[in-house]
Protein backbone atom coordinates (compact mmCIF):
# COMPACT_ATOMS: atom_id res chain seq x y z
CA UNK A 1 0.00 0.00 0.00
CA UNK A 2 1.19 3.46 -1.11
CA UNK A 3 2.24 5.88 1.81
CA UNK A 4 -1.47 7.71 3.02
CA UNK A 5 -1.97 11.09 1.33
CA UNK A 6 -4.66 11.72 4.63
CA UNK A 7 -4.45 9.50 7.97
CA UNK A 8 -7.45 10.21 10.34
CA UNK A 9 -6.26 8.18 14.01
CA UNK A 10 -8.07 7.65 16.66
CA UNK A 11 -10.42 10.59 15.69
CA UNK A 12 -13.03 11.45 18.40
CA UNK A 13 -15.29 14.52 18.60
CA UNK A 14 -18.02 15.49 21.40
CA UNK A 15 -20.29 18.40 20.81
CA UNK A 16 -20.61 19.09 24.96
CA UNK A 17 -22.05 16.18 26.09
CA UNK A 18 -23.07 14.63 22.88
CA UNK A 19 -20.38 12.18 21.50
CA UNK A 20 -20.38 12.59 17.50
CA UNK A 21 -17.16 10.45 16.54
CA UNK A 22 -16.38 7.83 18.37
CA UNK A 23 -13.01 6.99 17.76
CA UNK A 24 -12.22 6.84 13.71
CA UNK A 25 -9.62 5.17 12.40
CA UNK A 26 -9.26 5.87 8.00
CA UNK A 27 -6.19 6.28 5.77
CA UNK A 28 -6.83 7.50 1.95
CA UNK A 29 -3.50 6.76 -0.50
CA UNK A 30 -2.35 9.41 -2.25
CA UNK A 31 -4.61 9.27 -5.43
CA UNK A 32 -7.23 7.10 -3.87
CA UNK A 33 -11.20 7.67 -3.91
CA UNK A 34 -12.66 6.98 -0.69
CA UNK A 35 -16.45 7.06 -0.74
CA UNK A 36 -18.28 7.57 2.60
CA UNK A 37 -22.01 6.35 2.82
CA UNK A 38 -24.33 6.29 5.83
CA UNK A 39 -27.63 7.35 7.48
CA UNK A 40 -28.11 11.09 8.47
CA UNK A 41 -26.46 12.20 11.82
CA UNK A 42 -23.77 9.61 11.82
CA UNK A 43 -20.88 12.22 12.14
CA UNK A 44 -19.93 12.16 8.38
CA UNK A 45 -19.83 15.87 7.81
CA UNK A 46 -18.17 16.49 11.17
CA UNK A 47 -15.67 13.81 10.35
CA UNK A 48 -15.24 15.41 6.81
CA UNK A 49 -15.43 19.03 8.33
CA UNK A 50 -12.65 17.89 11.22
CA UNK A 51 -10.04 16.98 8.40
CA UNK A 52 -9.19 20.70 7.84
CA UNK A 53 -10.43 21.79 11.31
CA UNK A 54 -13.41 23.37 10.62
CA UNK A 55 -14.22 21.52 13.67
CA UNK A 56 -12.08 21.27 16.40
CA UNK A 57 -11.18 17.21 17.19
CA UNK A 58 -11.91 16.37 20.82
CA UNK A 59 -9.08 14.08 20.44
CA UNK A 60 -6.92 12.05 17.83
CA UNK A 61 -4.75 12.94 15.20
CA UNK A 62 -5.32 14.39 11.58
CA UNK A 63 -2.21 13.53 9.50
CA UNK A 64 -1.91 15.30 6.08
CA UNK A 65 1.51 13.47 4.11
CA UNK A 66 2.56 12.70 7.81
CA UNK A 67 2.10 15.97 9.47
CA UNK A 68 -0.62 15.95 12.08
CA UNK A 69 -2.58 18.90 11.59
CA UNK A 70 -3.65 19.65 14.93
CA UNK A 71 0.43 20.00 16.39
CA UNK A 72 1.02 22.71 18.42
CA UNK A 73 2.26 25.63 16.06
CA UNK A 74 0.85 24.15 13.11
CA UNK A 75 -0.11 26.94 10.77
CA UNK A 76 -3.46 26.02 10.37
CA UNK A 77 -4.37 28.25 7.04
CA UNK A 78 -1.26 27.10 5.63
CA UNK A 79 -2.77 23.78 6.23
CA UNK A 80 -5.78 24.47 5.10
CA UNK A 81 -4.51 25.46 1.88
CA UNK A 82 -3.63 21.39 1.09
CA UNK A 83 -7.04 20.16 1.74
CA UNK A 84 -9.78 21.74 -0.42
CA UNK A 85 -13.35 21.45 0.88
CA UNK A 86 -16.83 21.07 -1.29
CA UNK A 87 -19.85 22.15 0.35
CA UNK A 88 -23.37 21.11 -0.32
CA UNK A 89 -24.82 24.33 -0.75
CA UNK A 90 -21.92 25.75 -2.91
CA UNK A 91 -20.98 28.57 -0.52
CA UNK A 92 -19.70 30.70 -3.43
CA UNK A 93 -19.41 34.52 -2.34
CA UNK A 94 -22.40 36.43 -4.30
CA UNK A 95 -21.13 39.73 -4.18
CA UNK A 96 -17.67 38.54 -6.31
CA UNK A 97 -18.44 37.07 -10.19
CA UNK A 98 -16.72 33.73 -10.90
CA UNK A 99 -13.16 34.32 -11.62
CA UNK A 100 -12.83 36.48 -8.11
CA UNK A 101 -14.47 34.12 -6.33
CA UNK A 102 -11.44 31.20 -7.49
CA UNK A 103 -9.00 34.31 -7.06
CA UNK A 104 -9.49 35.83 -4.25
CA UNK A 105 -7.42 33.31 -1.99
CA UNK A 106 -4.67 33.19 -4.72
CA UNK A 107 -4.63 36.91 -4.26
CA UNK A 108 -5.11 36.91 -0.09
CA UNK A 109 -3.55 34.02 1.00
CA UNK A 110 -0.73 32.73 -2.00
CA UNK A 111 -0.30 36.94 -2.28
CA UNK A 112 -0.39 36.03 -6.06
CA UNK A 113 -0.18 39.54 -8.21
CA UNK A 114 -3.48 39.88 -10.02
CA UNK A 115 -2.79 39.09 -13.14
CA UNK A 116 -1.09 35.97 -12.08
CA UNK A 117 -4.02 34.93 -9.82
CA UNK A 118 -6.39 35.78 -12.38
CA UNK A 119 -4.17 33.43 -15.06
CA UNK A 120 -4.32 30.84 -12.47
CA UNK A 121 -7.81 31.01 -11.76
CA UNK A 122 -8.60 30.64 -15.45
CA UNK A 123 -6.70 27.61 -15.72
CA UNK A 124 -8.93 26.09 -12.41
CA UNK A 125 -12.09 27.21 -14.66
CA UNK A 126 -10.92 25.39 -17.42
CA UNK A 127 -10.40 22.24 -15.99
CA UNK A 128 -13.80 22.27 -14.81
CA UNK A 129 -15.50 23.24 -18.15
CA UNK A 130 -16.12 27.24 -16.95
CA UNK A 131 -14.07 29.62 -18.17
CA UNK A 132 -16.60 31.46 -20.39
CA UNK A 133 -18.23 31.85 -17.34
CA UNK A 134 -15.83 33.73 -15.39
CA UNK A 135 -17.41 36.91 -15.61
CA UNK A 136 -20.86 36.06 -14.23
CA UNK A 137 -22.12 36.41 -11.26
CA UNK A 138 -22.71 33.10 -9.29
CA UNK A 139 -26.65 34.11 -9.32
CA UNK A 140 -26.78 34.26 -12.75
CA UNK A 141 -25.27 30.53 -12.79
CA UNK A 142 -26.91 27.18 -12.49
CA UNK A 143 -26.51 25.30 -9.52
CA UNK A 144 -24.19 22.58 -10.94
CA UNK A 145 -22.17 25.45 -12.50
CA UNK A 146 -21.79 27.27 -8.85
CA UNK A 147 -20.81 23.73 -7.48
CA UNK A 148 -18.07 23.53 -10.15
CA UNK A 149 -17.18 26.85 -9.77
CA UNK A 150 -16.92 25.69 -6.33
CA UNK A 151 -14.47 22.86 -6.91
CA UNK A 152 -12.20 25.01 -9.14
CA UNK A 153 -11.76 28.03 -6.47
CA UNK A 154 -10.53 24.65 -4.35
CA UNK A 155 -8.20 22.95 -6.92
CA UNK A 156 -6.91 26.49 -7.91
CA UNK A 157 -4.92 26.72 -4.47
CA UNK A 158 -3.13 22.98 -5.61
CA UNK A 159 -4.39 20.99 -2.60
CA UNK A 160 -3.18 17.76 -2.08
CA UNK A 161 -6.48 16.06 -0.90
CA UNK A 162 -9.84 16.96 -1.79
CA UNK A 163 -13.10 16.71 0.93
CA UNK A 164 -16.40 16.95 -0.69
CA UNK A 165 -19.50 16.80 1.53
CA UNK A 166 -22.39 15.40 -0.54
CA UNK A 167 -21.59 17.95 -3.72
CA UNK A 168 -24.84 16.56 -5.67
CA UNK A 169 -27.03 16.76 -3.23
CA UNK A 170 -28.35 20.07 -3.53
CA UNK A 171 -28.59 19.98 -6.78
CA UNK A 172 -31.85 19.21 -9.67
CA UNK A 173 -30.99 15.83 -10.74
CA UNK A 174 -29.88 16.81 -14.71
CA UNK A 175 -27.55 19.08 -13.18
CA UNK A 176 -25.98 16.32 -10.89
CA UNK A 177 -23.95 14.33 -14.36
CA UNK A 178 -21.78 17.51 -14.51
CA UNK A 179 -20.25 17.75 -11.28
CA UNK A 180 -19.47 13.80 -10.99
CA UNK A 181 -17.84 14.41 -14.53
CA UNK A 182 -15.68 17.08 -13.10
CA UNK A 183 -14.99 14.53 -9.92
CA UNK A 184 -13.75 11.75 -12.53
CA UNK A 185 -11.32 13.75 -14.24
CA UNK A 186 -10.28 15.48 -10.78
CA UNK A 187 -10.03 11.72 -10.03
CA UNK A 188 -8.39 10.60 -12.98
CA UNK A 189 -5.55 13.48 -12.46
CA UNK A 190 -4.40 11.73 -9.45
CA UNK A 191 -6.14 14.04 -6.59
CA UNK A 192 -6.45 11.94 -3.58
CA UNK A 193 -10.25 12.18 -2.44
CA UNK A 194 -12.92 11.69 0.69
CA UNK A 195 -16.26 12.25 -0.76
CA UNK A 196 -19.21 11.87 1.20
CA UNK A 197 -22.40 11.46 -1.53
CA UNK A 198 -25.70 9.02 -2.19
CA UNK A 199 -24.82 8.97 -5.64
CA UNK A 200 -24.31 5.20 -5.40
CA UNK A 201 -23.23 4.44 -9.29
CA UNK A 202 -20.45 7.58 -9.04
CA UNK A 203 -19.11 5.18 -5.98
CA UNK A 204 -19.11 2.16 -7.93
CA UNK A 205 -17.34 3.25 -11.03
CA UNK A 206 -15.08 5.85 -9.33
CA UNK A 207 -14.22 4.84 -5.56
CA UNK A 208 -11.49 2.85 -4.52
CA UNK A 209 -13.20 2.24 -0.94
CA UNK A 210 -16.41 2.56 0.38
CA UNK A 211 -16.85 3.24 3.72
CA UNK A 212 -20.44 2.71 5.96
CA UNK A 213 -20.48 5.15 9.08
CA UNK A 214 -22.89 4.65 11.83
CA UNK A 215 -23.14 6.32 15.35
CA UNK A 216 -20.03 7.56 14.95
CA UNK A 217 -17.63 4.91 14.03
CA UNK A 218 -17.05 3.15 10.47
CA UNK A 219 -19.22 -0.24 11.07
CA UNK A 220 -17.87 -1.44 7.91
CA UNK A 221 -15.05 -0.76 4.69
CA UNK A 222 -14.32 -2.67 1.37
CA UNK A 223 -14.07 -2.19 -2.11
CA UNK A 224 -17.22 -0.76 -3.51
CA UNK A 225 -18.53 -3.98 -5.53
CA UNK A 226 -17.90 -5.81 -1.61
CA UNK A 227 -19.72 -3.47 0.27
CA UNK A 228 -22.84 -2.52 -2.31
CA UNK A 229 -23.09 -6.34 -3.23
CA UNK A 230 -22.75 -7.96 -0.39
CA UNK A 231 -22.85 -5.90 2.68
CA UNK A 232 -22.03 -8.16 5.61
CA UNK A 233 -22.70 -5.83 8.45
CA UNK A 234 -26.87 -5.99 9.66
CA UNK A 235 -26.48 -2.22 9.56
CA UNK A 236 -25.14 -1.56 6.28
CA UNK A 237 -27.58 -4.01 4.67
CA UNK A 238 -30.50 -1.98 6.46
CA UNK A 239 -29.15 1.26 5.05
CA UNK A 240 -28.63 -0.11 1.65
CA UNK A 241 -32.11 -1.20 1.03
CA UNK A 242 -33.41 1.87 2.61
CA UNK A 243 -31.47 3.84 -0.03
CA UNK A 244 -32.49 1.66 -2.58
CA UNK A 245 -36.13 1.93 -1.53
CA UNK B 1 -53.73 86.41 7.75
CA UNK B 2 -50.94 89.01 6.40
CA UNK B 3 -49.55 88.99 10.18
CA UNK B 4 -49.36 85.46 10.29
CA UNK B 5 -47.34 85.48 7.15
CA UNK B 6 -44.97 88.67 8.21
CA UNK B 7 -44.23 86.35 11.59
CA UNK B 8 -43.60 83.42 9.50
CA UNK B 9 -42.73 83.86 5.96
CA UNK B 10 -41.21 87.05 6.43
CA UNK B 11 -38.30 87.24 3.13
CA UNK B 12 -36.66 90.43 4.47
CA UNK B 13 -36.04 88.94 7.49
CA UNK B 14 -35.00 85.64 5.83
CA UNK B 15 -32.79 87.37 3.60
CA UNK B 16 -31.13 88.88 6.34
CA UNK B 17 -30.31 85.60 8.50
CA UNK B 18 -29.47 84.10 5.29
CA UNK B 19 -25.37 84.50 5.83
CA UNK B 20 -25.98 83.63 9.65
CA UNK B 21 -27.90 80.35 8.54
CA UNK B 22 -25.22 79.53 6.49
CA UNK B 23 -22.68 79.68 8.86
CA UNK B 24 -24.49 77.42 11.16
CA UNK B 25 -25.12 75.12 8.03
CA UNK B 26 -21.12 74.59 7.87
CA UNK B 27 -21.08 73.74 11.31
CA UNK B 28 -23.61 71.69 11.04
CA UNK B 29 -21.73 69.62 8.35
CA UNK B 30 -18.71 69.53 10.25
CA UNK B 31 -20.03 68.29 12.82
CA UNK B 32 -21.72 65.64 10.48
CA UNK B 33 -19.14 64.82 8.43
CA UNK B 34 -16.30 64.01 11.74
CA UNK B 35 -19.39 61.90 13.64
CA UNK B 36 -20.92 60.02 10.68
CA UNK B 37 -17.08 58.85 9.51
CA UNK B 38 -15.86 58.02 13.00
CA UNK B 39 -19.08 56.69 13.64
CA UNK B 40 -18.86 54.25 10.72
CA UNK B 41 -15.30 53.17 12.24
CA UNK B 42 -16.18 53.29 15.20
CA UNK B 43 -19.40 51.39 15.15
CA UNK B 44 -17.89 48.35 13.05
CA UNK B 45 -15.24 48.26 15.98
CA UNK B 46 -18.07 47.66 18.54
CA UNK B 47 -19.79 45.48 16.33
CA UNK B 48 -17.10 42.92 15.75
CA UNK B 49 -16.00 43.62 19.21
CA UNK B 50 -19.54 42.32 20.06
CA UNK B 51 -19.34 39.38 17.64
CA UNK B 52 -15.35 38.19 18.91
CA UNK B 53 -15.06 34.34 20.29
CA UNK B 54 -13.27 35.81 24.02
CA UNK B 55 -15.97 36.95 26.31
CA UNK B 56 -13.61 39.36 27.72
CA UNK B 57 -13.85 41.63 24.66
CA UNK B 58 -17.58 40.34 23.78
CA UNK B 59 -19.36 41.41 26.94
CA UNK B 60 -17.56 44.60 27.12
CA UNK B 61 -18.18 45.89 23.71
CA UNK B 62 -22.18 44.55 24.31
CA UNK B 63 -22.64 46.61 27.40
CA UNK B 64 -20.96 49.59 26.08
CA UNK B 65 -23.31 49.47 23.04
CA UNK B 66 -26.21 48.43 25.30
CA UNK B 67 -25.45 51.56 27.28
CA UNK B 68 -24.74 54.39 24.83
CA UNK B 69 -27.92 53.46 23.07
CA UNK B 70 -30.23 53.15 26.31
CA UNK B 71 -28.28 56.94 27.52
CA UNK B 72 -30.48 59.85 25.65
CA UNK B 73 -27.79 61.27 23.99
CA UNK B 74 -28.88 65.01 25.09
CA UNK B 75 -28.21 63.92 28.48
CA UNK B 76 -24.88 62.57 27.43
CA UNK B 77 -23.81 65.51 26.03
CA UNK B 78 -25.02 68.07 29.07
CA UNK B 79 -22.93 65.55 30.66
CA UNK B 80 -19.91 66.07 28.61
CA UNK B 81 -19.95 69.61 28.60
CA UNK B 82 -21.26 70.65 32.03
CA UNK B 83 -20.42 67.61 33.84
CA UNK B 84 -16.81 66.74 32.96
CA UNK B 85 -15.58 69.99 33.79
CA UNK B 86 -16.27 68.98 37.41
CA UNK B 87 -13.26 66.40 36.74
CA UNK B 88 -11.32 69.13 35.68
CA UNK B 89 -11.97 68.41 31.64
CA UNK B 90 -13.21 70.79 29.65
CA UNK B 91 -14.07 70.90 26.43
CA UNK B 92 -15.30 73.26 23.40
CA UNK B 93 -18.65 73.05 22.75
CA UNK B 94 -17.40 71.49 19.27
CA UNK B 95 -15.41 68.80 21.20
CA UNK B 96 -18.25 68.23 23.62
CA UNK B 97 -20.78 67.44 20.33
CA UNK B 98 -18.48 65.50 18.68
CA UNK B 99 -17.71 62.92 21.65
CA UNK B 100 -21.57 62.71 22.95
CA UNK B 101 -23.15 62.26 19.58
CA UNK B 102 -20.03 59.95 18.24
CA UNK B 103 -20.71 57.73 21.50
CA UNK B 104 -24.24 57.11 20.85
CA UNK B 105 -23.80 57.06 17.05
CA UNK B 106 -21.32 54.67 17.13
CA UNK B 107 -23.66 52.63 19.49
CA UNK B 108 -25.97 52.68 16.96
CA UNK B 109 -24.03 52.43 14.01
CA UNK B 110 -22.63 49.04 15.72
CA UNK B 111 -26.14 47.48 15.97
CA UNK B 112 -26.89 47.86 12.92
CA UNK B 113 -23.62 46.52 11.74
CA UNK B 114 -24.23 43.34 13.91
CA UNK B 115 -27.40 42.67 12.26
CA UNK B 116 -25.63 42.81 9.41
CA UNK B 117 -22.89 40.31 9.91
CA UNK B 118 -25.03 37.99 11.49
CA UNK B 119 -27.33 37.85 8.12
CA UNK B 120 -24.36 36.17 6.28
CA UNK B 121 -24.49 32.41 6.83
CA UNK B 122 -21.88 30.41 8.30
CA UNK B 123 -21.07 28.59 5.17
CA UNK B 124 -19.82 31.56 3.94
CA UNK B 125 -17.05 31.78 6.70
CA UNK B 126 -16.44 27.90 6.02
CA UNK B 127 -15.78 28.49 2.45
CA UNK B 128 -13.34 31.30 2.88
CA UNK B 129 -11.73 29.58 5.83
CA UNK B 130 -10.95 26.93 4.13
CA UNK B 131 -9.33 28.28 1.46
CA UNK B 132 -7.09 29.58 3.98
CA UNK B 133 -8.20 33.33 4.45
CA UNK B 134 -7.58 34.38 7.88
CA UNK B 135 -10.37 35.63 10.40
CA UNK B 136 -9.68 39.29 9.43
CA UNK B 137 -9.12 38.34 5.71
CA UNK B 138 -12.40 36.56 6.21
CA UNK B 139 -14.69 39.40 7.45
CA UNK B 140 -13.03 42.09 5.40
CA UNK B 141 -13.19 40.41 1.87
CA UNK B 142 -16.13 37.81 2.10
CA UNK B 143 -18.67 38.52 4.84
CA UNK B 144 -18.66 42.50 6.01
CA UNK B 145 -19.08 43.45 1.49
CA UNK B 146 -22.08 41.43 2.19
CA UNK B 147 -23.04 42.24 5.67
CA UNK B 148 -23.01 46.58 5.04
CA UNK B 149 -25.05 45.77 1.53
CA UNK B 150 -28.05 44.09 3.22
CA UNK B 151 -28.03 46.66 6.12
CA UNK B 152 -27.67 49.78 3.72
CA UNK B 153 -31.18 51.66 4.50
CA UNK B 154 -30.20 50.77 8.49
CA UNK B 155 -26.80 52.55 7.60
CA UNK B 156 -28.42 55.71 5.75
CA UNK B 157 -31.29 55.71 8.30
CA UNK B 158 -29.06 56.17 10.89
CA UNK B 159 -27.00 58.77 8.82
CA UNK B 160 -30.37 60.63 8.69
CA UNK B 161 -30.72 60.64 12.44
CA UNK B 162 -27.27 61.95 13.28
CA UNK B 163 -27.74 65.26 10.87
CA UNK B 164 -31.11 65.52 13.06
CA UNK B 165 -29.48 64.66 15.91
CA UNK B 166 -27.08 67.97 15.16
CA UNK B 167 -29.90 70.33 16.39
CA UNK B 168 -29.46 69.44 19.89
CA UNK B 169 -25.74 71.08 19.86
CA UNK B 170 -27.94 74.65 19.96
CA UNK B 171 -28.25 73.50 24.02
CA UNK B 172 -24.03 73.93 24.19
CA UNK B 173 -24.48 77.00 22.33
CA UNK B 174 -22.62 75.78 19.47
CA UNK B 175 -23.49 77.72 16.52
CA UNK B 176 -24.92 75.19 14.31
CA UNK B 177 -28.01 75.99 12.19
CA UNK B 178 -30.49 75.51 14.52
CA UNK B 179 -28.99 77.58 17.05
CA UNK B 180 -27.88 80.17 14.10
CA UNK B 181 -31.66 80.63 13.22
CA UNK B 182 -32.47 80.85 16.90
CA UNK B 183 -30.26 83.55 17.40
CA UNK B 184 -31.48 84.95 14.29
CA UNK B 185 -35.02 84.83 15.66
CA UNK B 186 -34.05 86.87 19.05
CA UNK B 187 -32.42 89.46 17.51
CA UNK B 188 -35.48 90.10 14.80
CA UNK B 189 -38.76 89.00 16.68
CA UNK B 190 -39.48 86.97 13.74
CA UNK B 191 -39.87 83.44 13.65
CA UNK B 192 -39.41 82.99 10.19
CA UNK B 193 -35.20 82.32 10.63
CA UNK B 194 -36.48 78.99 11.84
CA UNK B 195 -38.87 78.29 9.78
CA UNK B 196 -35.94 78.69 7.37
CA UNK B 197 -34.00 76.07 9.59
CA UNK B 198 -36.57 73.92 9.55
CA UNK B 199 -36.87 74.22 5.41
CA UNK B 200 -33.53 73.62 5.21
CA UNK B 201 -33.15 70.43 7.39
CA UNK B 202 -35.96 69.12 5.10
CA UNK B 203 -34.36 70.20 1.77
CA UNK B 204 -30.95 67.67 3.23
CA UNK B 205 -32.92 65.06 4.85
CA UNK B 206 -36.25 64.34 2.61
CA UNK B 207 -33.93 63.31 -0.56
CA UNK B 208 -32.10 60.70 2.18
CA UNK B 209 -35.64 59.60 3.55
CA UNK B 210 -37.30 59.13 0.18
CA UNK B 211 -33.51 56.93 -0.75
CA UNK B 212 -33.95 55.12 2.46
CA UNK B 213 -37.24 54.20 1.14
CA UNK B 214 -36.62 53.19 -2.29
CA UNK B 215 -33.55 51.03 -0.73
CA UNK B 216 -36.08 49.40 1.57
CA UNK B 217 -38.35 48.68 -1.15
CA UNK B 218 -35.50 47.34 -3.14
CA UNK B 219 -34.41 45.08 -0.93
CA UNK B 220 -37.95 43.41 0.13
CA UNK B 221 -38.21 42.51 -3.02
N1 LIG C 1 -21.74 22.51 15.69
C1 LIG C 1 -22.48 21.51 16.23
N2 LIG C 1 -22.93 21.62 17.48
C2 LIG C 1 -23.65 20.63 18.05
N3 LIG C 1 -23.98 19.47 17.42
C3 LIG C 1 -23.58 19.32 16.16
C4 LIG C 1 -22.80 20.33 15.49
N4 LIG C 1 -22.52 19.88 14.24
C5 LIG C 1 -23.09 18.66 14.14
N5 LIG C 1 -23.72 18.32 15.27
C6 LIG C 1 -24.44 17.06 15.52
O1 LIG C 1 -23.60 16.00 15.16
C7 LIG C 1 -24.34 14.95 14.60
C8 LIG C 1 -23.70 14.47 13.35
O2 LIG C 1 -23.81 15.49 12.39
P1 LIG C 1 -23.15 15.37 10.95
O3 LIG C 1 -21.70 15.17 11.11
O4 LIG C 1 -23.60 16.58 10.21
O5 LIG C 1 -23.82 14.06 10.38
P2 LIG C 1 -24.01 13.62 8.87
O6 LIG C 1 -23.20 14.51 8.00
O7 LIG C 1 -23.56 12.21 8.84
O8 LIG C 1 -25.48 13.73 8.59
C9 LIG C 1 -25.77 15.46 14.41
O9 LIG C 1 -26.59 14.89 15.41
C10 LIG C 1 -25.64 16.95 14.62
O10 LIG C 1 -26.79 17.43 15.26
MG1 LIG D 1 -23.77 15.86 6.51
Amino acid sequence: MKRPMLEIAGLFKAFGENAILNGINLKVPTGELVFVIGPSGSGKSTMLRCCNRLEEPTSGAILIEGTDICGLGVDINAMRRKVGMVFQSFNLYPHLNVRSNVSLALRKVLKLPRAEADERSMAALDLVGLAQRADFFPSQISGGQQQRVAIARALALEPKVMLFDEPTSALDPELVGSVLAVMRDLKASGMTMLVVSHEMGFAREAADRVIFMDGGVIVEEGAPEAVFGAPKHERTQAFLSRVRG
Amino acid sequence: MNQILDQFLNFQVMGAAFPTLMAGLLTTAEICVVVILLGLAGGLGVALGSLHSSRWVRWPSIVLVDFFRAIPPLVLLIFVYSGLPFAGIRLSPFAAVVIAFLLNNSAYYGEVYRAGILSIGKGQFEAARSTGLTRAQTMLYVVLPQAVRNVLPDLLSNTVEVVKLTSLASVVSLGELLYAADMARSVTYNASPVVMAAAVYLVILWPLVRLVSRFERRLSL
